[in-house]
């Protein structure tokens, strides 16, 4: 059994509480075990996804107690990237927190590390009580996240994700009884296999069930009608947070394409395929919403939440096709889009701290103090994120455009997509215009920025405080270099996904396939 | 029994419903309690009403109840005590940040 698979959760877990442990040790100490953490998570995962790429299908079975019995974890090549995607973020947003953002509050750091801890674990479980369990940490840290640093709207924004969580948490809880209730199992691979062969009669309850859980996932993933918290959450916290969010969404994503590919797939008798109906419509009306969102924000930082939304928008209506090639292309995009919000939201943190008067509110002030380095990293990231050639949103829409191709919707994904990202850079183009041309004169008069020193009172940042927005921005040409790897590997993970067989045979082994297929075979 | 059962969660869940969709922090958190209290009586109900049995396995024991929704539902409540000590702290603050103890922070102008 291959122990580096439990590593990414226990190293958090461990760090998180030697840290709360140390909360009046100084801030120094508590910032070089929080960077060594995740550093050696990037590592751990970096050899993980090799493994994940190169091998078959890996369990880890704790304590020993066999599937469908005991808790496992299982590491394929979607769950593999997801880790890696999500420890290379949480490096670099901890890199820009300890240029100030930790210094708000107490607990950042520990918080930082549980955070990590709910991710990783959502990712990796193989059973669906215990993504319940990763959740409420998952969610219990970033509660306190969003709370970090305090301040009057930061509470009001808090307050209702909170409540909303917790509502759907109650809801989760009652998907997943009523699943139990019919079925007798929580392992995923083994409900896989006993709704393959679950009597007719219960067909509609087990529907039910699958689209109670649908309901949580959609409220995690942030479509349409669920994600009004979204923007005021995501717009008023702390940069390095809200950076370390986009890929928080894609959480809600990677559970919806886990379990209605591998519970509710093909085999799944009566309860067959209960999503198809549902993702792609509800996915493009999010992506509608979040689009009309993006261009009505007069706040930077609104219109990059919203900007998630249309991400989340985009990926699901491409995933709701449910055909291989166009889950591929989904995934080539999903790290794309992961790390240039990121950025994005990092990049409108300095905009931010260098407008004194009006900050992300897109209404004219005076230039801000760095105007050639902020507005060429602004340039780059609304060149990624808007799909513009050569970087790598271009890139990934093509892909998924044309990996919709074969679909009975694709003219709408087409419009849809196509059109969102038409709004996304009127929007961009029209925040850029109002932040570095439509300027104040300066306290002197004068208006060229150029020329002076920047004005007084604003911070300058060095080469360490923006290193880490521009590794972020850097991944973009880096995956457009890497197209070809990136989207043989993207295959890979797309394949394994729509094949649940595989996944079956790794945790509970050929008879269980033999059982599953049988199903498959008598109807 | 289970009509009994089914009426008490069906209750419990209406007023949990109702109290979440009132203003005030205050009702809201009660309404997500007794939410709380039915999803955890839903999912010990998931292994099936009986009574009288054991829920340990044993040779001289020809039938037991499923323990499995029992270790569920003892998880569920740790995790539902953290979050709603959570929120109450979280809603004291907010009522002493914005000065109002409505959900939005403040209840709009009447004009």
């Amino acid at each position: 059994m291959n122990h580096l698979i439990i590593a990414p959760l226990l190293l958090p877990l461990v760090m998180g509480a030697v840290i709360v442990i140390g909360v009046n040790r100084s801030l120094a100490w508590q910032r070089t075990l929080g960077l060594l953490s995740s550093l050696a998570i990037t590592l751990m995962t970096a050899v993980l996804l090799y493994q994940a790429t190169t091998g078959p299908i890996q369990m880890y079975v704790l304590g020993d107690w066999s599937p469908p019995f005991g808790i496992i974890l299982v590491l394929d090549r979607l769950s593999a990237m997801m880790i890696f995607i999500t420890s290379v973020l949480a490096l670099l947003c901890l890199l820009y927190a300890v240029r100030g953002t930790d210094e708000q509050g107490k607990n950042f750091h520990a918080l930082f590390q549980f955070q990590l801890l709910g991710i990783n674990g959502a990712f990796l479980t193989g059973d669906i009580f215990n993504l319940f369990v990763f959740f409420e940490i998952m969610l219990l840290s970033s509660y306190g996240l969003v709370l970090h640093g305090a301040g009057a709207t930061r509470t009001r924004a808090g307050m209702h994700y909170v409540m909303l969580n917790l509502m759907g948490s109650s809801i989760f809880l009652i998907g997943v009884g009523l699943l139990y209730g019919l079925l007798g199992s929580l392992n995923m691979a083994d409900m896989a296999v006993r709704l393959a062969h679950a009597p007719a009669d219960n067909a509609a309850l087990l529907q039910a069930g699958g689209l109670i859980l649908f309901g949580v996932f959609a409220l995690k993933a942030a479509l349409m009608p669920l994600f009004f918290w979204l923007p005021n959450a995501y717009g008023f916290t702390s940069a390095p947070v809200a950076a370390l969010f986009a890929v928080m969404t894609k959480v809600g994503v990677y559970v919806i394409l886990r379990v209605y590919t591998l519970i509710f797939g093909d085999y799944a008798g009566g309860a067959a395929n209960v999503l198809e109906p549902w993702l792609l419509p509800v996915a493009l009306v999010t992506l509608v919403a979040g689009s009309i969102g993006v261009v009505a924000s007069r706040d930077l930082r609104r219109t990059i939440a919203y900007m998630v939304v249309v991400s989340v928008g985009t990926l699901l209506a491409v995933i709701g096709t449910f055909e291989t090639d166009a889950i591929a292309a989904a995934i080539v995009y999903l790290p794309h889009t992961t790390f240039m919000t990121a950025a994005m939201f990092l990049i409108a943190d300095l905009i931010r701290q260098q407008r004194l008067d009006a900050g992300t509110v897109l209404t004219p002030d005076r230039p801000v103090g760095q105007e050639r380095l902020l507005g060429l990293m602004f340039l780059g990231g609304a060149v990624a994120i808007g799909g513009l050639p050569p970087l790598s949103g271009f890139t990934a829409k093509v892909m998924m455009l044309t990996g919709v191709q074969s679909s009975s919707a694709a003219p709408w994904i087409w419009t849809l997509v196509l059109v969102g990202g038409l709004f996304g850079l009127i929007a961009l183009g029209r925040a850029g215009s109002v932040i570095f041309w439509k300027t104040v004169p300066l306290d002197d008069g004068g208006s060229d920025a150029y020329s002076k020193p920047p004005h007084s009172g604003i911070p300058v940042y060095g080469g360490g405080y923006v290193l880490p927005v521009l590794v972020l921005l850097a991944i973009s040409p880096l995956l457009v270099l890497c197209g070809g790897p990136l989207s043989e590997f993207a295959a890979a993970v797309a394949e394994q996904i729509s094949q649940p067989v595989q996944y079956v045979e790794a945790v509970l082994g050929g008879d269980a396939v033999a059982l599953l297929l049988s199903a498959a075979g008598g109807r | 029994m289970e009509l009994l059962f089914c009426a008490c969660l069906g209750v419990l869940i209406a007023c949990g419903i109702y109290l979440m969709l009132r203003g005030r922090t205050f009702p809201v958190i009660m309404g997500l309690t007794l939410l709380g209290y039915a999803v955890n009586m839903f999912l010990f109900v998931s292994g099936r009403l009986k009574t009288n049995l054991p829920a340990v396995i044993s040779p001289d024991q020809a039938q037991y109840t499923d323990p499995l929704p029992q270790a569920l539902v003892l998880t569920a409540i740790v995790i539902g005590f953290a979050m709603v000590a959570f929120v109450v702290v979280l809603a004291l603050r907010a009522s002493g940040e914005l000065g109002s103890d409505h959900v939005d922070g403040g209840e709009e102008k009447k004009s």
